[in-house]
């Protein structure tokens, strides 16, 4: 603007910039240098130690399976979530009796899917981790012939988390998806009904190319999300990411070392490795998704 | 378009549509999405039906209780201190938000609409938060509140365990993604009225809060609906900052609480009550403002 005047930016920016350079730039700064300290305790002095953590963190076989934990999330998070949404999504919106027109109550599931996701995630594991419960008391080990042991069967754990992750997830791409249908020509839609497309091919041919820009955002988003899983593995699990560690997740582990053990070193370290996997999957999802856009 | 070189009459065109999405078609779809329907709603309505049934009637999971105790809602609000949590979090959101959108809208203005030098890095520098993990900066930020604890005079007020820090601590972590959405919005907006105003006389402060404010009403409604629900179920930044101070944790902590930390003589009844205390206003909330929360939720994504 033409009509710039310096003290009006400097004050405007003042507070938020200091606010953000206190509390947000300083700390991941300081992230990477105390990653590199051997920094044990609340009152001991940080001792500059090079990549002697990361060493330690290479032989940690608990870390390595939390890594393994958060990159099976990474994979079937998106793929289901997407994929469940994305089919609910077209039912929604090209199911409808006359064709291409939404099916009769479509606002209704949609108000009701997207409900979980206003829900806090901690409320969600107190929640489900009831919901899971061994005994009688259990929502669905009650009415099972045989008990599951969803939370306490170190093979089965971790489903039932990806399960409530699942749960919660669908109805945030449901509408967003549906969103982006309404946002489709319906004569296309129309014109390839009357050319003799099937159901499956109006949903790979037209749908999901049109709304393949969506897909992607979901996709870094849900990613992201399932590297950041903590408080589902910290409320709902036995030993937070138990039982012996079938559950954990690098957030849980940064947690639990640095204020459970006050190994803010080491915990560090592993924060540092958590900042290149995200680092990495954003810049990979970016590149391996791109392709031409369909203009409509 | 394609369907005008279709030589068949919309009588004709319907017909066909019709047998390739039959009514089999449409029931199948209905009898999908009644069953997520009914899983969505089924383990919510159960943890209302268990909020008013006794701890023995609660062994038995699918059994309606003999008389609603409604006894579990006053334990879990009075004994489970659910009543003060769900204050703190009501006192922390309604400030955190405040001083989000304040300072939010007020950086992603200047941002957008002013050139400077070093603006774009600065733009660069909130944006390039949303790629951070916040797990990376926990432990900096822990000695950063511990640190902030110590200045004289305003120290206690946002130090560790005190609800002034955790506000502050909120209003930086939610900067990211309220100047990126913001600024973009700013940046749709016409700049006419604005230069008006500017040569009539008015001061840039004036024309920010009289006249881009209400122009981008829009866009702080979403942002702001989105703040809120991130700030009521942030769970990890308090469960780091108030550690230290159990009668000021916000509702998520008091929650998760009770379910980890109860072991086998937990009142089970009150958690639920707890859970039912937690999960209503957002299902008020939400059937009233629906449309809002979900364009809300969702805007960040279509951007």
């Amino acid at each position: 603007m033409r009509y710039g005047s310096s003290r009006f930016i400097i004050g405007f920016l003042a507070a938020p910039v200091l606010i953000y350079a206190i509390y947000v730039i300083a700390p991941y700064a300081q992230a990477f240098y105390i990653a590199l300290t051997n920094w044990r305790g609340v009152n001991a002095t940080p001792e500059f130690i090079g990549l002697e953590n990361f060493r330690r963190l290479f032989g940690d076989g608990i870390f390595w399976k939390a890594v393994g934990h958060n990159a099976l999330l990474l994979v079937l998070l998106p793929v289901l979530t997407l994929g469940i949404a994305l089919f609910f999504a077209f039912l929604l919106n090209v199911g409808g009796k006359s064709g291409v027109s939404g099916i009769w109550g479509s606002k209704i599931y949609r108000v009701v899917f997207f409900f979980p996701q206003v829900l806090a995630i901690a409320i969600v594991a107190a929640l489900f981790q009831q919901v899971f419960r061994p005994d009688s008391g259990g929502m669905i080990n009650s009415v099972l012939p045989e008990p599951v042991g969803f939370l306490s069967d170190p093979d089965i754990a971790l489903w039932s988390i990806l399960g409530v992750l699942v749960w919660q997830a669908v109805g945030f791409y449901v509408v967003l998806f549906s969103a982006g249908m309404a946002s489709i020509p319906k004569d296309l839609f129309e014109a390839a009904a009357i050319d003799g497309a099937s159901r499956v091919s109006l949903f790979f041919r037209v749908t999901l190319p049109l709304l393949w820009d969506t897909i992607q955002v979901g996709w870094v988003y849900l990613g992201i999300a399932a590297l950041d899983v903590f408080a589902i593995v910290w409320v709902m699990t036995a030993e937070h990411g138990g039982p012996d560690s079938s559950t954990t997740v690098m957030a849980a582990e940064i947690y639990r070392n640095a204020f459970h053990y006050f190994q803010f070193g080491y915990a560090s370290a592993m924060g540092v490795v958590l900042f290149f996997f995200t680092v990495g999957f954003a810049a990979l999802a970016l590149r391996l998704s791109r392709r031409e856009r369909v203009e409509f | 378009m394609v369907s005008d070189s279709v030589p068949i009459s919309r009588s004709e065109a319907r017909a066909i549509r019709k047998s390739v999405l039959g009514p089999a078609w449409w029931a199948t779809s209905q009898i999908v999405l009644l069953v997520w329907t009914v899983l969505v709603a089924v383990p919510i309505v159960w943890t209302f039906l268990a909020s008013i049934k006794t701890e023995v009637e609660l062994d038995d999971a699918w059994s309606l209780p003999a008389v609603p105790r409604f006894d579990n809602y006053a334990r879990a609000w009075e004994q489970a201190h659910i009543g003060q949590y769900m204050l703190n979090s009501i006192l922390v959101v309604a400030f955190g938000v405040a001083g989000t959108m304040l300072l939010g809208s007020m950086a992603a203005y200047v941002l957008s609409r002013y050139r400077f030098r070093g603006s774009r890095l600065l733009y660069l520098l909130f944006v390039s938060g949303l790629a951070f993990p916040v797990y990376l900066a926990l432990t900096p930020l822990f000695f950063v509140v511990q640190n902030m604890g110590t200045v004289p005079v305003i120290g206690q007020f946002i130090g560790l365990n005190s609800h002034g820090g955790l506000v502050l601590v909120y209003i930086a972590y939610s900067l990211p993604f309220t100047v990126f959405f913001l600024a973009a919005f700013f940046r749709t907006l016409p700049t006419a009225v604005a230069e008006a105003a500017l040569v009539d006389g008015a001061s840039h402060t004036r024309v920010f809060f009289q006249i881009m404010l209400p122009m981008a009403k829009p866009g702080i409604v979403s942002i702001t609906i989105f703040n809120i629900l991130g700030q009521w179920n942030q769970y990890q930044i308090p469960l780091v900052l108030l550690a230290g101070a159990k009668e000021k944790w916000v509702l998520t902590q008091g929650i998760a609480d009770i379910s980890t930390a109860a072991g086998y003589d937990a009142d089970w009844a009150a958690l639920f009550a707890a859970l039912s205390m937690a999960i209503l206003p957002m299902l008020i909330v939400y059937t009233i403002f629906q449309r809002q929360i979900q364009a809300g939720l969702t805007a960040g994504a279509l951007k």
